[in-house]
């Protein structure tokens, strides 16, 4: 799938959670997402980048632009080195968390997204990648 | 350290949250509202957050806290202002904000508090 622009943003502190934010809002702008797709990637991507900071130490956040023959969107990969998740069906129960949170990041983000895919083993990391399309 | 504004209005405190909410600025709005509602009596709590493009659940978390500790300090939060396109958002994510009471905008979550201090006053003279 051909993708038309790419962005990478570290996510080292809660300021680059705010940086994620931001950045999420011009690709999705950039993309032709309407305003409630805007609202809804930008919520997605602050919920995963918060996660990836509290639960996988910090990590990377891609943004691409793409385009396929007749859809256009956003798609964003999150990953990060930390312990990564054991359970991930119990992990993507809304209320189940092992921090301080609302436990509503993993579900949350995939109900918001259109394409929605999870790579996590205990000690290699994690890898989150969602998509919004042009509706 | 950046802190967010809280205007006095009337018996009610107006906080509008204009910028991109990170952790120190929302604990700090906490600590502030609660020491204000107790130095001034406030009866209720109305948070702006019309400037707001997205809520998420730490954002949520932080209003349902104001809520819960104003409520034990016997004042009433509003939250007035929020965009369509937030409140869309905010059901899918799985957030009902379900301890907040929620307002249009600034003057009808003003007439909520202030229907309120008046029930107040009608039970005092029962």
């Amino acid at each position: 799938m051909p993708t038309t622009r790419t962005d990478r943003l570290e996510i080292r502190s809660s300021d680059d959670v705010v940086k994620v934010r931001q950045q999420t809002r011009v690709m999705a702008i950039e993309a032709g997402l309407s305003l409630v797709d805007q609202t809804k990637i930008i919520t997605a991507a602050s919920e995963l980048a918060r996660n990836t900071l509290d639960y996988g130490g910090g990590g990377e956040l891609r943004l691409e632009v793409v385009e396929d023959v007749g859809r256009r969107g956003l798609r964003l990969t999150f990953e990060d080195s930390g312990p990564g998740i054991a359970d991930i069906q119990q992990a993507m129960k809304d209320g189940f968390t092992t921090g301080s949170g609302l436990g509503l990041g993993l579900g949350g983000a995939k109900r918001l997204s259109n394409e929605f895919s999870i790579n996590s083993k205990p000690g290699a990391g994690t890898k989150i990648t969602i998509g919004r399309w042009k509706s | 350290m950046d802190r967010i504004p809280i205007l006095k209005l009337g018996d009610a405190l107006l906080v509008t949250i204009q910028v991109d909410m990170h952790d120190r600025l929302a604990t700090a709005l906490e600590e502030d509202l609660t020491s204000k509602i107790v130095a001034f009596g406030a009866k209720g709590v109305l948070i702006d957050i019309s400037a707001l493009e997205i809520v998420d659940s730490f954002i949520g978390r932080m209003l349902d806290n104001i809520a819960a500790v104003s409520r034990i300090l016997d004042a009433e939060t509003v939250v007035v202002g929020m965009r369509p396109a937030v409140a869309i958002t905010l059901v899918e994510l799985g957030l009902s904000l379900s301890g907040v009471k929620t307002a249009l905008n600034v003057e009808r979550g003003m007439a909520l508090i202030k229907s309120r201090l008046e029930e107040f006053d009608a039970d005092d003279e029962d």
